[in-house]
């Protein structure tokens, strides 16, 4: 078993396609004239920042569902975990310029009367704790959970409905009000991060080359993690986890790391897209976003990492177009994409795109085609 | 003109006087309130309460009111409006000149409380003397007594005489001189009443009252709440009983599918969507073509549904399914996108909006036992899941095709070796699990919204059911939904219904890590299942 280097041939091409976008987006917002065609206006800078950190929690998917045969219907659950972490940072970054201008307390708890601040909100004004909290509480929430699931071999569609009742749990739990966190309308009316007003173009084009680099550097621990002998183990336990345990691998190990790993992961991608759109609510936990995340990762290949990010850009890049040309028709699409990806495209689009380009080859040129990029075992 | 009105006027007394020489006590006793003496309009009351006169009650009524108008030495009641009648007709006047009202003092009051209690007390309406027992029951006042003997003496409706003897013990314990011996059984009266009015009277009473009938009280008073305690637990567990018939209706054919294929039927909820528009589509169809059979509706609309909802699922494993066996989270993808097409084309057909499905009327109202009360859509439901359920588990029980598909669920391979066609029993017991989903939306158009998301809020309920009863078990299903269902609703009280629900969600993600298989698990020797 040899393990690869990680940068192999598609990660230079992603690391460099991530790159170009970390310039080019900034450039063409800024330095081009705005009457240019070439120009990108201010409002699609944080559209295309979310779908950076669509495609950083489709990668986290990825990790688990694509490389250790975990699929997790609950993961938007860490996404909105570690949103919530940064919207709490944010909330109190606007201090008495709320609409009861209170120099603590945010407006939702004044508005319910309360007289303090919470201990779970205790740490949040400074922003490294919140930095930490971002990570540490979706690691911590998949750690027990995992500790508890996997310890016990829930596996299969079984793990797939508890996660999902994991998340719709933390949803009932998010809307009501006594929560402290805003209850149905979430956090929002954020001012500025860092000292930085958060809605001006200059802000929202370094969040977006920050999203960018998050993602490179996701991409890589992934990549990294998926090479190493422990990522080797993970596709065994995908692929024949009783026989793995026999081997004398503690399956549930690998699992438990991988997925609070995982977590993390969408725990980042959430906290970086709250300050972009400006709002977290607890709708984020609605476990039909957690299914969507799966089918990102399906279309554009699972168990290849550069796949979800290809997919999680073009599905949101289509349900945009879609929603705002045929808005009756984006479920149609969307439960379409379903249907045909599981049933026709089972390996995404850079499965279809391996398998054209393996065909071409060989008509090519008689030989082999060089070393197999995909990690993933058939 | 005036003077002709005078004429007239004199005419009407005159007719008026000649009337009420020949018509009886009530005409008698009304020339007594111009008299402008208490002693004799309190005679007057006493005569016209039991004249048995159509007009007497609005007589003592407005006297009551002060609306008893006396002018020129006739009678005239001023209605609400401002209005005249004449007291002796009926008849509607103009404004008297100078009449001024009949004066009243407390004696005369309570001459009038007295005669109304007894009129109301002592009509000839069921529904009256009801409404007069329950006012005696709140005012006890210590007048109407007498009356209320004489009405329970002479009373043969049970409900009444109850309220009448619950009245009379109101006003006992209200009354100080009344004796010892009266009082206790009063308290016992009340006692034996056992409602929530009983137990605030019992625990509020009078300062004065003897020392033997207080304790008699607090003691009464405990048992009530005890037993209103108990009633109300009950009522809850028949909450819980509801809900979880409900649940048992969304999960049951998930469980069939479940069980026999091992692929989650994320669709499922959208099965039940379609049974509900499928019955309001056939209400449509009887309001427009036959409105004589809305009673059936129901009826028409069960079979329909199962239909339609059946062949639906029929065709989704036909054109899906079947393509992604051995790969049951393919499936659950695949199976959740069918579910957003089946929302959205509902959604495009029928529209966004609630569609208002009719309740027959026999399935409205309520039925009242002891402190329950059972309204009858939800004791239908409760028959009818347990009814779908009986027949699931004779058709799986009795019938080859359930024999197959136990086979099946069991070992599908060996089920195969046998001659079994798998994959066509797969067809049919997809298409009976999404029928019986069907035949729930039916039901459950009685008694939720039904629009395009009806499904959705049934999904994790009924997945929840299925994998704490344990796969491809019905009695499992069965346990599975009760127990979540009277969970839930005796959680309620205590955490509110939002933190009801989570406490349940955790309690059984929890569970399933100790039990991965659910409660009542298929014994097989597979090494993975």
């Amino acid at each position: 078993m040899t393990t690869q280097s990680v940068l192999d041939r598609q990660s230079i091409i992603v690391l460099l396609l991530l790159a170009a976008a970390a310039v080019l987006v900034p450039v063409l917002n800024g330095a081009v004239a705005p009457g240019s065609p070439f120009h990108l206006s201010d409002h699609l800078v944080p559209l295309l920042g979310k779908y950076v950190c669509f495609a950083l929690l489709a990668l986290s998917v990825d990790l688990i569902w694509g490389f250790c045969g975990i699929l997790s219907l609950g993961h938007g659950a860490f996404f909105a975990l570690g949103g919530y972490a940064m919207g709490m940072y944010l909330m109190r970054q606007i201090g008495p310029r709320g609409v009861y201008a209170d120099p603590v307390l945010p407006d939702f708890m004044v508005f319910l009367n309360w007289k303090e601040l919470p201990w779970f909100w205790q740490g949040f004004d400074w922003f490294p704790f919140a930095a930490l909290m971002v990570l540490v509480v979706p690691g911590i929430l998949a750690f027990v959970f995992g500790w508890f699931a996997f310890r016990s071999r829930v596996t299969g569609v079984y793990l797939s409905i508890i996660t999902q009742a994991m998340t719709f749990a933390l949803m009932l739990a998010f809307f009501r009000n006594d929560m402290g966190f805003g209850g149905n309308n979430g956090l929002t009316d954020f001012k500025d991060i860092l000292g930085f007003p958060i809605q001006a173009a200059s802000t929202r084009v370094v969040l977006f080359v920050l999203s960018v680099a998050a993602l490179a550097g996701g991409y890589l621990i992934c990549r990294w993690v998926v090479n190493s002998k422990f990522g080797k183990v993970l596709v065994a336990v995908r692929d024949a986890e009783s026989r793995t345990r026999f081997l004398g691998y503690r399956v549930e190990h690998y699992k438990l790391a991988v997925f609070t790993l995982s977590a993390m992961l969408a725990g980042v991608a959430g906290a970086l897209y709250v300050p972009q759109v400006g709002i977290i609510n607890p709708s984020e936990f609605a476990p039909a976003n957690s299914i969507e995340v799966v089918i990102w990762v399906a279309v554009g290949g699972r168990g290849t990492l550069a796949g979800p990010i290809l997919g999680a850009l073009l599905v949101n890049a289509g349900k945009t177009w879609f929603t705002g040309v045929l808005p009756e028709f984006w479920l149609f699409a969307l439960g379409g994409l379903f249907v045909f990806v599981t049933l026709l495209m089972p390996r995404g689009i850079l499965g279809a795109a391996k398998d054209l380009y393996a065909q071409a080859g060989q008509r090519l040129k008689p030989r082999p085609v060089s070393e197999p990029v995909s990690q993933a075992a058939e | 003109m005036t003077s002709l009105r005078r004429l007239l006027q004199a005419f009407v007394l005159l007719i008026g006087m000649v009337s009420a020489v020949v018509a009886g006590p009530y005409e008698d006793a009304l020339p007594k309130f111009a008299a402008d003496s208490y002693a004799d309009t309190e005679a007057a009351i006493g005569a016209v309460a039991g004249s048995g006169h159509a007009q007497a009650l609005n007589l003592v009524e407005a006297l009551r009111d002060g609306r008893l108008m006396v002018g020129a030495g006739q009678v005239y009641i001023r209605d609400a409006a401002g209005q005249f009648v004449e007291a002796a007709t009926g008849r509607s006047m103009e404004a008297p000149v100078g009449a001024k009202p009949v004066r009243v003092n407390n004696r005369v009051r309570r001459a009038v409380e007295a005669a109304l209690g007894s009129m109301t007390l002592l009509s000839p309406d069921a529904g009256i003397r009801l409404d007069a027992a329950r006012a005696v029951f709140r005012s006890r006042d210590a007048a109407a007594l007498p009356t209320l003997e004489k009405a329970i003496g002479q009373e043969s409706d049970a409900a009444v005489k109850g309220a009448l003897e619950s009245a009379r013990a109101a006003v006992l314990l209200a009354k100080p001189d009344a004796s010892s011996s009266d009082k206790l059984a009063a308290v016992e009266t009340l006692r034996a009443r056992g409602d929530q009015d009983a137990l605030a009277l019992l625990s509020s009473l009078p300062e004065g009252t003897p020392a033997g009938v207080s304790e008699a009280a607090i003691k009464a008073a405990e048992g009530i709440r005890s037993r209103l305690a108990l009633w109300n637990a009950v009522q809850n567990v028949w909450y819980g009983i509801s809900l979880g018939s409900v649940l048992l209706l969304a999960a049951i054919g998930l469980s069939i599918t479940f069980g026999t294929m091992g692929v989650i039927n994320m669709a499922h909820g959208e099965m039940v969507m379609i049974g509900a528009y499928t019955t309001f589509l056939v209400q449509e169809a009887i309001r427009t073509h036959a409105p004589g059979l809305f009673g059936v509706s129901l009826f028409i609309a069960l079979p329909l549904a199962f239909l339609v909802a059946g062949l639906i699922g029929i065709l989704i494993e036909r054109t899906v399914i079947r393509f992604l066996y051995g790969r049951a989270l393919e499936t659950l993808l695949a199976t959740w996108g069918i579910s957003l097409i089946l929302q959205q084309g509902v959604r495009t057909i029928f529209g966004p909006t609630n569609r208002e499905v009719g309740t027959p009327a026999w399935m409205s109202g309520a039925l009242e036992i002891g402190g329950l009360s059972l309204t009858y859509n939800r004791v239908a439901i409760v028959i009818f899941a347990f009814a779908v359920f009986a027949t699931l588990l004779l058709v799986l029980r009795y019938t080859s095709l359930g024999l197959y598909v136990r086979a099946v669920t069991q070992n599908r391979r060996m089920a195969g070796s046998m001659g079994i066609r798998t994959n066509r029993i797969d067809a049919l017991a997809f298409g009976l699990g999404s029928g019986v989903a069907g035949i729930a939306g039916v039901a459950l158009s009685q008694i939720d919204n039904v629009s395009p998301n009806l499904g959705q809020g049934y999904i994790i309920d009924s997945f929840m059911v299925v994998v704490f009863g344990g796969v491809g078990n019905l009695w499992g299903t069965l346990v599975g939904a009760m127990t979540l269902g009277i969970a839930n609703k005796l959680l309620e009280p205590y955490a509110g219904a939002v933190l009801g629900k989570i406490v349940l969600l955790v309690a059984i993600i929890l569970f399933i890590q100790r039990r991965p298989r659910g409660l009542f698990a298929l014994k097989g020797r597979a090494v993975e299942a």
